[in-house]
């Protein structure tokens, strides 16, 4: 046994090694977030001016809003950024993370293709629509993969009176990230809900897809329930190794009133309207 | 600690309650590994056998080595490549065999056939030159010599075939974009890992991995017993 | 007594240089030709040649009163068979490896031929052990059985004893006059032994750069050589 360790050791020191080699001074925070901030760019717009100012690096890792959550409750994360409302206030309640911030919103849309086979255009609630489409029994296609898109897309169901995730030959359970899902419907011509950042920044490679409900902006959008809010929250210290401190700084600065400033303008150049909407309290408040 | 005791257990589990949606995967899985596996193997060991008995290959300086770099094909580009022939817009697009298995075996044929031919091309090549000599001096055909000079290569053949059936099994990449994932159509127990994972589900993601070890282990333990069967030692 | 082989103007080269050059050659029916002369003297090359492994760049062979230009039929080529120095054996048991001989001709390989050729040779015990794990003797009789139970008309054997220790090589030797007294096969033998070559051979030929120096009744060969080379081979010169 032992001789087959000492290599296994080896190994591990050397990873060891490479990891530890250039982080001696600075402080890291490990960000767990979803796909959908990290993907659109916008951690990218934001991070540097958090780094540059409180001399830490940030780690981000985007996964699922299931996996952000489960890497929150392992310890794995100092802090989490995501989109679930319940699922985010659980993870508070069972004592997983200290506190929940507002950070933003922005919203869903649900797409579908050009020529409608269910005839859902112009129904203004996105429950509704799902009826309608579930009556149709045109496809539909779902994240299906725990996200916080498919988490509000159950609750949507739920509220068309149906059971969510629907056992149906028409309901197509991905279970893939959003750009993959839009993809496919469009290669398909499924429906499918999406938030409309992802919808977006992905639009000119989606020429078979149109939004149904939603609107063209935020503004226009005709159902409240599509309104996507993300939160922060600091991971419970109590797990050990986490960095509760540089977690609180982080909060603090991403809800102030200067980083949403910056928020709200992201995206503006490149769709015309902003990716994601301002929402702390201290923008609230301003 | 935790996830990983749990992972065996729920693996268990999950095999004893004979979970529907766990067997429609795994035999997913096998169906699509074995269609690709076959109709590599069925293409690529002639072609293979082909080029590595073929003493003064025209092309060969350049044929070798694109069959070597097709070895180390990343599945992802294979399976991007064959969306994009598969897509509406592709040239394939009228088969509408995107989101389907047949598009998964595409891909994972792709992926397996330079396995195949490389290998086998190497193993051909491994036996003694001179019993093409003695096989024709002994008055057999073209085709009898490369049927024998194939079951003399038969270690280094089978290891072609694990190997390529190894590649394809354990792939998520290609499938993941050709297949999409979708569930009771296209997934996979690679692609079924890689969601659970996403989910968060660490605990079932594994003991699909364990699934899918085990699925390997089982088929190359009967690779094995066939090689062993065969007199190799 | 007809002849098996005409050789008209044959030669075999590459480029400038000709590994083979016999104007002339006739192999006759039912005979035992040694063959001797120096390494690289072309003897093997002619071999592959009456074997129709290869086609001579010139001239001609007859084989059995039929010109074979180009390549040989099947039938031809199934009518001689070679064994070689090193006996090429495949990986399975020692009788897959006799019944080869038979298989690739498309015979019936259940009509006891196989276990006879391996009692003939001693083999019987050996039947079902991997080939692989054979001595060079007993490989070499694996070897001799393979190309004897498709019954050939001309058996060529390129140095078979040369790695041999002297039980085998009297054993080989048994079994090669046999066949050639019982079958009226026609055996064409590559030696480096010229005791062999005396023991076996009706005729010898002395091959030096790819000529036959001079090829006579063994006995002349020996006692009376004609030539200056085959006067100083039989003496275990060395010829350059």
């Amino acid at each position: 046994m032992r001789v087959r360790i000492i290599p296994f050791v080896v190994v591990m020191l050397l990873a060891a090694s490479c990891g530890g080699g250039s982080s001696d001074k600075v402080r890291v925070l490990r960000l767990a977030t979803t796909t959908s901030t990290n993907d659109s760019g916008l951690l990218n717009a934001l991070l540097p001016a958090f780094e540059a100012e409180y001399e830490a690096r940030v780690d981000v890792v985007a996964v699922g809003t299931g996996q952000a959550i489960a890497l929150g409750e392992a310890g794995d994360a100092d802090v989490i950024l995501v989109h679930a409302r319940a699922r985010e206030e659980a993870f508070v309640a069972e004592g997983h993370g200290t506190v929940r911030s507002d950070v933003m919103y922005n919203d869903f849309v649900i797409v579908g293709p050009t020529d409608d086979p269910a005839s859902i255009a112009g129904i203004p609630l996105a429950s509704d629509v799902l009826a309608a489409i579930a009556v149709a029994e045109a496809t539909f296609a779902s994240r299906g993969d725990d996200s916080g898109t498919h988490s509000k897309e159950r609750s949507l169901w739920k509220t068309a009176g149906m059971t969510s995730d629907p056992d149906a030959g028409w309901y197509k359970s991905l279970g893939q990230g959003m750009g993959s899902t839009l993809n496919y419907a469009n290669e398909v011509g499924a429906y499918t809900l999406t938030d409309r950042g992802t919808f977006l920044a992905q639009g000119e490679s989606l020429p078979g897809l149109q939004v149904m409900v939603g609107g063209a902006s935020i503004d226009e959008s005709t159902d409240p329930s599509l309104l996507n809010p993300y939160g922060v929250i600091p991971v419970n210290p109590d797990k050990g190794g986490i960095d509760a401190e540089l977690a609180e700084v982080f909060v603090e600065w991403l809800t102030s009133v200067e980083t949403q400033e910056t928020i709200e303008t992201f995206g503006v150049d490149s769709f015309g309207q902003p990716l994601f909407y301002p929402d702390s309290e201290a923008w609230r408040n301003r | 600690m935790g996830t990983l005791g749990r992972a065996f257990t729920d693996a268990l589990g999950l095999l004893w309650n004979m979970d529907a949606a766990l067997i429609e995967t795994v035999l997913l899985t096998l169906q699509v590994t074995l269609v690709a596996l076959v109709i590599a193997l069925a293409v690529g060991i002639p072609i293979g056998a082909a080029i590595g008995l073929t003493r003064h290959l025209p092309g060969r300086w350049l044929i070798v080595p694109l069959i070597y770099t097709g070895m180390g094909l990343p599945p992802v580009t294979v399976g991007l490549f064959t969306y994009l022939v598969l897509s509406n817009q592709g040239p394939l697009g009228g088969l509408g065999w995107l989101f389907t298995p047949s598009g998964m075996i595409v891909a994972q044929t792709i992926i397996a056939f330079p396995l195949v031919v490389g290998l086998t091309m190497a193993a051909v090549q491994g036996v003694d030159p001179n019993l093409p000599v003695q096989m024709l001096s002994l008055g057999a055909t073209r085709r009898q010599v490369a049927t024998v000079t194939l079951l003399e290569a038969r270690v280094g053949v089978t290891a072609a075939v694990v190997a390529a059936y190894g590649a394809i099994i354990s792939e998520v990449g290609a499938v993941m974009l050709v297949g999409g994932n979708i569930e009771g159509e296209t997934r996979v127990l690679t692609t079924a890992i890689v969601l659970e994972t996403r989910k968060g589900n660490f605990a079932l993601a594994l003991s699909l991995g364990i699934i899918l070890l085990s699925l390997a282990f089982l088929t190359n333990f009967a690779f094995h017993r066939l090689q062993v069967h065969q007199g190799v030692r | 007594m007809t002849a098996t082989y005409e050789l008209a103007d044959v030669r075999h080269c590459y480029g400038d240089r000709c590994v083979v050059d016999i104007p002339t050659l006739e192999v006759r029916s039912g005979e035992i030709l040694g063959l001797v002369g120096p390494s690289g003297a072309g003897k093997s090359t002619l071999l592959r040649l009456l074997n129709f492994l290869e086609t001579p760049t010139h001239g001609l062979i007859t084989y059995a009163g039929v010109e074979i230009g180009g390549d040989a039929s099947l039938a031809t080529r199934r009518d001689v068979t070679t064994v070689f120095q090193r006996p090429m054996l495949l990986r399975r048991s020692v009788a897959a490896n006799v019944r080869i001989g038979r298989k690739l001709h498309g015979l019936d390989t259940k009509d006891g031929s196989t276990e006879r050729w391996l009692e003939k040779l001693g083999l019987t015990d050996l039947a079902d052990a991997p080939a692989r794990t054979l001595s060079a003797g007993e490989a070499q009789r694996v070897a001799l059985a393979r190309a004897l139970v498709v019954e050939p008309s001309v058996l060529l054997l390129d140095e078979p004893t040369g790695n041999l220790d002297p039980y085998n090589v009297g054993l080989l030797e048994e079994i090669v006059r046999s066949e050639n007294a019982e079958r009226g096969t026609t055996i064409i033998v590559i030696t480096h032994d010229v005791f062999q070559a005396r023991r076996l051979a009706d005729r010898t030929g002395l091959m030096v750069s790819g000529r036959m120096v001079e090829l006579a009744a063994t006995e002349a060969f020996f006692s009376a050589p004609q030539q200056p080379q085959t006067a100083a081979f039989v003496r275990g010169d060395l010829l350059i």
